[in-house]
């Protein structure tokens, strides 16, 4: 993984200096409120409604085992033994000090971590593919462009203060895994017809308040380009983004006023005076920045392991956990594994000191001391050996990181809700566990098959509930919490956003609703189908009328 | 003592700042709350306004754009004094600040007007007048200007800042040195880290 220079490193310092005489200015009251608030935001420190909340910026997912164990010591000493990953594969501690935030920081800066550009109406964090660099269905690795735009991004002094936040996702595969059309820009990478390398870029993607898929601003762009043509985008946003409202303020909301073609001229007019400049990427930086993501220094193995075959054969615990966890390798002998972060019955992506420090000894021993966290909120240990898959097993499913859910009904992505979050209109985390516990029977679990069910405690939708196979959306009617359900969204190259199926449920009626709906697809299904596939083939009407049916039933008895 | 900044130093403003007469603002107001920003190129004043706007007979002043556009014939001879200068809010459309003057360089202060802290608009439109529009004389910055946005507000080609009067000018200062190498090329330093440091 990319490691600092002094450069690098002086920046992150630097960073915590500033950051460290903004709060002591704050506490003297020499900042106001509204005065101090864009500058923790750009720190990632938000007012949450029990205490601060601080993001910590795992950039495009990429973890080493000495920032993991750094960041199990930092939970550990400064909040409660716990930190908690989101869908944009950061960590959320949820109960730091705010006079300990500088040293939280300044503790982080030593293992070349910070939480730069985690808030904030500012460039945030870049995303990828977890699978980054081992996927066979990989085009390009996508963390050398990545990391290079997260250095371009820093404190970037003309997009410091943008309408609003601002998203950048860059996909290296075939399969999409990093939902680049969800995002304010989105980099695709493909081969054109000349096997050429190019990139699709994608722009005003984004789920919230306005869930709108990107749609395609250039079909073909040379990655040398990469940084100008964003400025280009970015500054037309910057320029002509509205500021009156908050909830319009996306790029999203101005590429639909102008329309895409409209919205392309200009951005096209802008380039034309920054293409080729300075910010345009040189050969030797590209190969300077990928010599840290190289292959492993892998060992030549054959393509079959007989201990790990006859470990599948002859128990059939492990044999469940493999068919969900493992995941192809570009290397024979290798596998992926996913360390699981959804036990049923707790909150999803959370993740304590101890167990950080279990993982964090995972990758030391088996998997070159580096890890990956997920916008699904599980960890990834990339590149294990066939042999020690069993060896692994154990371990994480010793220290509750091994229920084999992964693609699973109960692998929900859930944002923190309300229990923590003081934007949320409703719970979220209860409401997970309740469905968790509704399938917690693993033979069930499995013959349902592949779903992804999102959650999100309101319209903000940091659960991503739109592009949820079925959508959990929290919403507030006369002060009460209260739950709107879609079917139908995906994430991937065929993403689509799901359609509502009508009025909302209590909190109780929750994990009855999603059985309802289960109930239908295991009825209707072919052979083949996902529940996904179901939905899109017969439509939401036997899905709603089987859910409502019930309700009508219940209120006429 | 004086709250500006130029060129890295405390010094005295030699230049007076015309304001329109206060006008009736329309406060609108968006699903319960008020309205923050003025959308991008609205108009933001009446020509009742402009004609009232009083001009200091001598000195050096810096006057909206709006007055400059409706009163050139009246102006012009203190622009070829160098003695006028044009400000802009940063709603206001650039290009008709660009298209005002046969050659942005005849003036000798362009000042640009935020609001709030919070409106980076001010960044680009800075960053525009020193690389599209060639512009080289002072380029101020005021209204809500304080010392966590000068970093930025001169990597995009300031060199003067008006901080806010409330605020101390000499703390501010000190900010301008938060960051010794900024990673991307801007107005102050075009090229990236990865063409100034062999690395």
């Amino acid at each position: 993984m990319y490691k600092y220079d002094e450069i690098d490193q002086a920046i992150v310092d630097q960073r915590v200096d500033q950051y460290r005489d903004q709060v002591r200015r704050f506490l003297a009251g020499e900042l106001s409120d509204e005065e101090f608030r864009p500058l923790r935001l750009q720190n990632g420190l938000y007012i949450q409604r029990h205490a601060p909340m601080l993001r910590i910026a795992v950039p495009y997912g990429t973890l080493s085992s000495r920032q993991l164990h750094k960041l199990g010591d930092i939970a550990q000493r400064y909040d409660r033994g716990y930190g908690h990953f989101s869908t944009r594969t950061n960590m959320q501690l949820n109960w730091p000090k705010l006079e300990d935030t500088p040293d939280i920081l300044a503790e982080l800066a030593t293992v070349q971590m910070h939480a730069i550009q985690t808030s904030g109406n500012c460039i945030r964090n870049i995303t990828t593919d977890q699978f980054a660099g081992v996927a066979p269905d990989e085009i390009i690795d996508p963390r050398a462009v990545a990391e290079i735009i997260r250095q371009w991004s820093t404190f970037h002094p003309e997009f410091a203060l943008l309408p609003r936040k601002f998203k950048i996702a860059v996909s290296g595969t075939r399969q999409d895994r990093a939902i680049v059309q969800a995002h304010d820009i989105g980099l695709e990478f493909y081969y054109d017809e000349q096997q050429k390398m190019a990139i699709k870029v994608w722009v005003g993607g984004g789920l919230g308040r306005t869930p709108i898929l990107g749609s395609v601003i250039c079909e073909h762009l040379e990655w040398q380009h990469i940084l100008t043509y964003c400025e280009a985008v970015i500054r037309v946003y910057n320029l002509h983004g509205r500021r009156d409202n908050s909830f319009k303020a996306r790029i999203k909301i101005l590429v639909k006023a102008l329309g895409i073609d409209e919205f392309r001229r200009q951005v096209d007019e802008e380039w034309q005076h920054l293409k080729d400049g300075p910010n345009t990427i040189t050969e030797a930086e590209l190969a300077r920045v990928s010599q840290y993501f190289t292959a492993m220094p892998y060992e030549n193995l054959p393509a079959h392991d007989a201990g790990y075959d006859s470990a599948i054969a002859s128990n059939p615990a492990f044999a469940a956990w493999t068919k969900r966890s493992v995941h192809a390798h570009k290397q024979p002998g290798y596998r992926a594994v996913t360390l699981s972060l959804k036990p049923h019955g707790k909150a999803p992506g959370d993740i304590t000191s101890e167990q950080m420090h279990v993982v964090a000894g995972l990758a030391e021993k088996y998997s070159f001391g580096e890890l990956r966290v997920s916008h699904e909120q599980n960890v990834i240990l990339t590149d294990v050996k066939l042999s020690d898959l069993y060896s692994v097993w154990e371990i994480a499913r010793a220290n509750g990181l091994a229920t084999p859910n992964i693609g699973l009904l109960t692998d929900i992505i859930c944002c923190p809700g309300g229990d923590f979050c003081s934007l949320a209109n409703a719970k979220s985390i209860p409401i997970a566990e309740a469905i968790q516990m509704q399938f917690d029977n693993l033979d069930y679990l499995h013959d349902i098959g592949e779903l992804e069910l999102n959650i999100s405690g309101c319209m903000n939708a940091c659960g991503h509930h739109h592009i949820g196979h079925i959508g959990i959306l929290g919403v507030d009617k006369d002060g009460s919490e209260w739950y709107q359900v879609t079917i139908g969204g995906k994430q991937g190259n065929d993403a689509s956003l799901g359609t509502v199926i009508g009025r909302a449920f209590a909190a109780e009626e929750m994990p009855g609703v999603v059985q309802r709906l289960i109930e239908v697809y295991l009825r209707e299904r072919t052979d083949e189908e996902r529940f996904i596939d179901t939905v899109r083939r017969i439509g939401i009407t036997p899905f709603k009328e089987h859910v409502y049916a019930r309700q009508e039933d219940a209120t006429h008895v | 003592m004086s709250n500006l900044i130029h060129n890295n130093a405390i010094v005295n403003d030699e230049w007076t700042t015309v304001t329109l007469p206060a006008g009736e603002e329309v406060v609108r107001k968006q699903a319960g709350k008020v309205v923050m920003f003025k959308l991008t190129g609205e108009q933001t004043c009446t020509p009742e306004q402009i004609a009232a706007t009083v001009i200091p007979e001598n000195g050096k002043i810096i006057v909206p754009l709006s007055v400059w556009l409706a009163r050139k014939a009246e102006l012009a001879p203190r622009l070829a004094k160098g003695e006028l200068g044009i400000w802009l809010a940063t709603h206001e459309v650039l290009e008709s600040l660009i298209d005002a003057v046969d050659d942005i360089n005849q003036l000798p202060i362009i000042a640009v007007f935020v609001e709030r802290f919070a409106d980076g608009r001010i960044f680009s439109i800075g960053t525009l007048l020193r690389t599209r529009y060639g512009y080289k004389n002072e380029l101020r910055a005021f209204g809500d200007v304080l010392r966590d946005q000068l970093f930025f507000l001169k990597r995009c080609g300031y060199d003067s800042y008006l901080i806010r009067a409330d605020r101390s000018a000499e703390e501010a200062l000190a900010s301008l040195q938060d960051f010794s190498q900024p990673y991307q090329g801007a107005v102050d330093e075009t090229q990236p880290v990865w063409r100034r440091v062999q690395r």
